[in-house]
């Protein structure tokens, strides 16, 4: 092995990417545009949440009920008849509709338990079950209010101080940006290294570098530390320019020991492009394949759903990958300011599948190489 | 009929006409105001070495290429129009350069012969006819069946000579159909073309031809050199003008002063006889064998070559010259027999011998993103020229070379000439002992030939460089020592040119090949079907009769269902002998079905909580009990201080840290005010969200019960929430509120976005990068045809996929589907459409597979998965995201997926969500029929 090989190797990987314009603005695109956007669409878990009322007691209090819903939880209730909330939640215009039945108010001061019926469209996850419960606490803050005639709390002996610690209002942008950092910088070294390496079998141009006295270990090696780099210091301006910039993400803890462990995720993560590489014959195949490989490690490594709800045997699985341990990585050192004493589990685990993966792609490279050239 | 009579007029006058025609890449000029009028009814050729401008020539005559400046006709019509393009591009027949690129390598013979006659109208038995009578025409009637990739050369250049001819043109164009087929073959193809012309008289041929002996036969003759044309007129005249006595002789003699200054007759002295005495074979090869498969690509060769030696390898392409070589320097390990580099046995982990060996394939592979220098500096620095000599080398090479005025140039940039000496010089910048030549020589002009040659004898008999060189050209092989020649893995014989001459009695190193060849039984093939043609005759040619194809008129000009079909079945056959990429595609959306049915929850469980109880009581403990107690949380040990609240929640081993105070059951009782801490991991927003609900609730709960359990009713009376109110929640169409009921309608649409998407826009971005997108150009076939036919096999494919996944829905994960499933099916149908449709969008601008990828994965997992409602309802999201999302196709069938699965919806209920869905398709493929090009830039 010759590290100047994989140096010189690896240069030469740099210089072909700055010659494909097209690939070089997709890379743009992906870390700002693409990133900006995601991170901005998505909601609050409530928000401009569509509730409808279906108002049979026409009474001073469900007037004040209705009037409880606004933005940005809510967008203003739409005031329907019992005969319009079926139609219109199939269609799913509503999520949630409200039905306050006639005499609500009468029934309540007379102390005789009227019930309200919430309807839920349980279709839609998300905002299903937070809804419901915020729905609750409104209608029942509001009940209470207009029967003890005033807005107080302190007939409860014992106070929940609630608070959020390192994102205060729940800010979705925050962790929306950086996981979406975490997905482009997953599928861009996947992509570099795998599709590189069929281009070059498919125009022969492996063949020549293995007449060269390099070795398999230095070609990879040096296709594994170009790309990563590309992939860093695109993520790296990204967290800088787009994140801490363009969305005001106050970033808490070391961007230097998030980037570290960026750095040992993308040996992992272009080791594993280059094992796919292996696999497939042809770019369709690898394009398949991708798509495989690509979604579940986005929707199954924590960054989008909590891991803690998924089944053990997903959960258990994906602790192979590395993305896992990546995005419990990032959000503790991006969100909650851990440092290394804290990350290292983390870290260790991500260079041990690393390793793996660089060592399983080896072998099959080495296996298939007869067959590129 | 009449265009047959528009062609006998034309054809006293010129097939193609050419004023000022200037064709630019870049910077580089192709063709530099050609002026230009080509007779009709005869044998056209334009010679010339590779890299001309012959193939942009006839790319512009074929209609394959957009035109810059200048005018051109053909057969009487100008080529800018694109409408008379249309009209006359079925009478032209266009054979690209390189072996059956054209072609589709995993097709039969018959395939392809079937697709070519149905993109120009022909179908049915008339079809069947024409192709019979072609197939026996060239010998191939045997191996109809046989896939284009199993065929020899040979066989390739016959097969794309019958596709070209099924059409019946009246103007046939050939790029180079004789590179690299082995020389019978190559006699063969121009007895078939002389046969054919015989049946055909008015048609008329133009060749493009490196090899100057062969086109001495032809009527006419255009030599061209760097985007010019050097002279016309027949072989006779040419020799005349110049007083030469062969055309390549012709050819150096009418190049410019400026070219032909440096030119220099190859003179190689003889091989000193004490040499080579003594010392070990350079190389030596003892019974080297290579299968692939069934197939004996080389078979029990036996070479050795001796030191400073220069030995020629002479064979067809694919006859295993290349395959040998590769053997030789550890590219390939042999399946029988041993290969010796100076005495020792091959090792392809031997870093030491690799560095005495330079290597120069035959497609000049050299970085062509690097500039010259960088080339030369790359190569020394790897084969580890020590790294303070490397500059001087660099130098000392540029010189030696004459690359010295263009050392900051990329490769791409250069002319062939140039490229290849370049190559050499990177195979010679760590000065080997040997050096090891595949094809190196072909396409280069002949002054550059030469002097190339003249490179060879130096390092040869000056430096005693071995060198092993492999070509097709006879008059190369002359210049060895000794030869090989090579024929379908076998070596026929070696020896030096004139002894193989000699020993078969002829003049000519060509004629003694031929000799060999047919001792082999090479032309055995070709000569069985001929003879079978006189005992069986079949019509000749001339007498098929050819209909103006009806497809060029009215409606059928725009939209001819028979181009589109013969598009589709085509990609169907081509996605059917690809079993790995159709089980990838079905059996990939099944597991990420899977993956993400059960993967995906939202339903919170098992978050982890812990407790910093400063009051140690009943109560307290009471209070962590009712959290823990419930399914949502699982308590962990203990919180001992501020300072382990703190460690724990930034490790993210705690979502919620609960602080109960001291006197907490005290001032309870005392009925004080008391104040519980909750901190709450903020860091994954949805999460936090759903562990405020939870405890908030619960926190609610455990007061109700405390209030009454202790008697606060009677004090606080009304002001307890419990009893005032009931809330029924009732959560409508997932009554269990399970996440794979909601997820699978969720996942499907998703999953039909993706992987359709992905595979159309590959089909046709694939092509591009592999040069069969050219018959779409050169053909009747309309974007339209073109895209909807691409389109179709995928539709129908997606479509089986989404029955797979709906059947799994039903049977694995018990989702059923409530509403119509016509409905579901239905927009299912115009989803795929659409998905594929956005493949195929994509697809229209791309122009490398890499890009196509990456650029579908953007653009589609990005809105399918986060804009489309599957996480949050499209009517919630924000900016940029919401417009996607209301746009999106995905949102929609989203909505009918899940009204239809869970919701019990018919059409009626769903005709909003299908509006969009019937109009996406339409407006994605106009967009793509709008962006693809239909000629070549």
């Amino acid at each position: 092995m010759s590290p100047e090989n994989i140096f010189h190797l690896g240069l030469k990987e740099l210089r072909s990417l700055t010659r494909d314009p097209i690939m070089l603005v997709l890379i743009a695109y992906a870390f700002s545009i693409s990133i900006y956007t995601a991170a901005t669409a998505i909601p609050e878990t409530l928000n401009q949440s569509t509730i409808a009322i279906v108002d049979e007691d026409r009474s001073p209090l469900s007037a004040r009920i209705s009037s409880a819903f606004y933005p940005p939880h809510f967008v203003p209730p739409a005031l329907i008849n019992r005969a319009e909330m079926d139609a219109r939640m199939d269609a799913g215009l509503d999520i949630f509709a409200l039905n306050i039945p006639p005499n609500f108010q009468s029934d309540l001061l007379s102390n005789s338990q009227p019930t309200l019926q919430l309807n839920v469209d349980a279709t839609r996850m998300s905002q299903a079950f937070t809804g419901s419960g915020h729905i609750q606490t409104i209608v029942n803050d509001e009940v209470r209010a207009f029967v003890q005639r005033y807005r107080d709390v302190n007939t409860l002996p014992v106070d929940l101080n609630l608070r959020m610690r390192f994102n205060p209002q729940l800010d979705k942008t925050w962790f929306g940006s950086v996981m979406q950092i975490i997905n482009h910088i997953t599928m861009l070294s996947i992509v570099l290294t795998g599709a590189a390496l069929i281009r070059e079998r498919e125009h022969g141009t492996i063949e020549h570098l293995l007449v060269m006295p390099v070795t398999p270990f230095e070609i990879m090696g040096a296709k594994v530390w170009s790309m990563a780099l590309v992939v860093l210091v695109a993520s790296a301006l990204s967290l800088k320019l787009v994140v801490e910039g363009l969305l005001s993400v106050p970033i808490q803890g070391s961007i230097l020991l998030f980037l570290s462990g960026t750095f040992l995720h993308l040996f992992a993560t272009t080791s594993m492009g280059i094992f796919l590489g292996t696999m497939a014959r042809s770019m369709p195949q690898l394009g398949l394949l991708l798509m495989l490989v690509l979604l579940p490690l986005q929707l199954l490594s924590g960054a989008s759903t909590p891991r803690e709800s998924m089944p053990e045997l997903v959960q258990l699985t994906m602790l192979a990958a590395p993305n896992t341990h990546f995005v419990a990585l990032s959000q503790a050192v991006l969100y909650r300011n851990a440092g290394l004493g804290v990350v290292w589990p983390q870290l260790l685990a991500i260079a041990l599948i690393g390793a793996v993966l660089f060592a399983l792609a080896l072998s099959r490279f080495r296996k298939t190489i007869a067959t590129m050239a | 009929m009449t265009l047959h009579q528009n062609s006998a007029t034309t054809r006293s006058v010129a097939v193609a006409s050419l004023k000022q025609l200037t064709l630019r890449y870049g910077k580089v000029s192709a063709l530099d105001g050609v002026n230009l009028d080509i007779p009709a009814g005869c044998m056209a050729g334009l010679i010339g070495p590779d890299g001309v401008g012959k193939s942009s020539l006839l790319a512009l005559l074929a209609g394959a290429r957009v035109m810059q400046e200048g005018q051109l006709e053909v057969l009487g019509s100008d080529m800018r129009s694109a409408r008379l393009r249309r009209q006359i591009c079925p009478r032209i027949a266009y054979m690209p350069q390189g072996l059956g690129k054209n072609l589709y390598p995993s097709l039969s013979v018959l395939e392809n012969i079937n697709f070519f006659g149905r993109l120009f109208g022909h179908d049915g038995e008339e079809l069947a006819k024409r192709s019979a009578v072609l197939t026996h025409a060239t010998g191939l009637s045997p191996f109809l069946s046989r896939p284009v990739n199993k065929l020899s050369g040979g066989m390739k250049q016959k097969l794309g000579l019958c596709c070209a001819l099924i059409h019946d043109p009246d103007l046939l164009i050939l790029d180079e159909p004789t590179t690299g087929v082995d020389p019978l073959s190559r006699r063969l193809f121009w007895e078939l073309i002389d046969n054919i012309r015989q049946e055909r008289p008015q048609m008329s041929v133009l060749v493009a031809t490196a090899y100057m002996e062969e086109a001495s036969h032809f009527n006419w003759l255009a030599m061209m050199d760097a985007g010019h044309i050097l002279a016309t007129g027949t072989p006779n005249e040419l020799l005349e003008r110049t007083d030469t006595h062969s055309l390549e002789a012709a050819f150096i003699a009418l190049l410019p002063e400026k070219k032909r200054r440096n030119y220099q007759a190859v003179d190689i002295p003889p091989l000193a006889p004490d040499a080579t005495s003594g010392a070990d074979f350079a190389i030596e090869a003892k019974d080297l064998t290579m299968r692939f498969g069934d197939f004996t690509a080389v078979d029990h060769v036996n070479l050795q070559i001796q030191g400073g030696e220069i030995f020629g390898f002479v064979g067809s392409n694919g006859c295993g010259k290349t395959t040998t070589m590769k053997m030789l320097t550890g590219l390939l390990p042999p399946s029988e027999g041993q290969g010796y580099l100076f005495g020792q046995e091959v090792n392809p982990r031997d870093m030491a011998t690799r560095r005495r060996v330079g290597f120069m394939t035959q497609s000049f592979s050299l970085y062509s993103e690097l500039t010259v220098v960088q080339n030369l500096t790359l190569h020394a620095q790897l084969y580890h020229v020590p790294i303070d000599l490397i500059p001087g080398r660099v130098t000392e090479t540029l010189k030696q070379f004459d690359l010295e005025t263009v050392c900051d140039n990329l490769p791409d940039a250069l002319p062939l000439g140039h490229r290849q000496r370049l190559s050499l010089a990177v195979a010679m910048i760590h000065r080997p002992e040997t050096l090891i030549l595949d094809e190196p020589t072909s396409g280069v002009d002949p002054v550059a030939r030469d002097a190339f040659w003249n490179l060879l004898a130096k390092l040869s008999r000056r430096d005693g460089v071995t060198i092993f060189i492999s070509t097709h050209f006879m008059n190369e092989a002359e210049r060895c020592d000794r030869i090989a020649l090579m024929h379908a893995g076998r070596i026929l014989a070696t020896d030096s040119p004139a002894k193989l001459c000699s020993a078969q009695h002829v003049d000519s190193l060509e004629d003694a090949f031929v000799n060999y060849l047919t001792a082999a039984g090479a032309g055995d093939q070709q000569k069985g079907t001929q003879t079978s043609a006189d005992t069986q005759p079949e019509p000749p040619l001339s007498q098929l009769t050819c209909q103006g194809d009806s497809s060029l008129y009215g409606w059928r000009r725009h939209f001819n269902p028979r181009r589109m079909g013969s598009y589709a079945r085509r990609e169907t056959l081509e996605l059917v002998r690809d079993p790995l990429r159709l089980t990838l595609a079905l059996l990939g959306s099944v597991i990420l079905m899977f993956v993400m049915g059960y993967g995906i929850t939202f339903d919170v469980e098992d978050l982890t909580f812990a407790v910093l109880d400063q009051d140690q009581t009943t109560l307290s403990r009471d209070y962590a009990m009712s959290i823990s107690g419930s399914p949502y949380f699982t308590e962990q040990r203990p919180i001992t201080s501020y300072a382990d609240l703190d460690q724990r929640m930034r490790t993210g081993a705690l979502s919620l840290a609960l602080e109960i105070p001291p006197g907490f059951a005290r001032d309870i009782a005392r009925g004080r005010q008391v104040e519980i801490g909750a901190w709450i991991d903020g860091a994954m927003p949805t999460r936090a969200e759903t562990v405020r609900g939870y405890v908030s609730g619960m926190h609610a709960h455990w007061l109700g019960i405390k209030a009454r359990e202790a008697g606060y009713t009677g004090a606080a009376g009304d002001s307890t929430l419990a009893g005032l109110l009931t809330i029924e929640t009732r959560f409508r169409y997932n009554p269990g509120v399970k996440s794979v009921v909601a997820m699978v309608p969720a996942v499907i649409p998703l999953l039909l976005m993706l992987i359709p998407a992905m595979l159309a826009a590959l089909s046709v971005v694939r092509e591009k990068e592999l040069g069969s997108i050219i018959n779409f150009y050169v053909t009747p076939t309309t974007r339209l045809e073109f895209l909807l036919g691409k389109q179709l096999p995928y539709i129908v494919l997606s479509a089986l996929s989404f029955l797979l996944l709906t059947a799994l829905a039903v049977t694995v994960f018990g989702v059923a589907i409530k509403g119509s499933f016509v409905a579901l099916a239905t927009a299912a149908l115009l989803y795929v459409s659409a998905a594929t449709a956005i493949g195929l969008l994509i697809s229209s601008f791309m122009r490398s597979q890499i890009a196509a990828i990456f650029g579908t994965a953007v653009i589609t997992i990005l809105p399918a998965v986060n804009f489309s409602g599957m996480m949050d309802p499209v009517s919630s999201l924000e900016g940029m995201g919401k417009v996607i999302g209301e746009l999106y196709p995905t949102t929609h069938f989203l909505t009918i997926s899940r009204g239809t699965y869970s919701k019990a919806l018919e059409f009626a209920d769903l005709t909003a969500s299908f509006t969009p869905l019937l109009i996406a398709t339409p407006i994605l493929l106009g967009l793509a029929v709008i962006l693809l090009k239909k000629q070549a830039r």
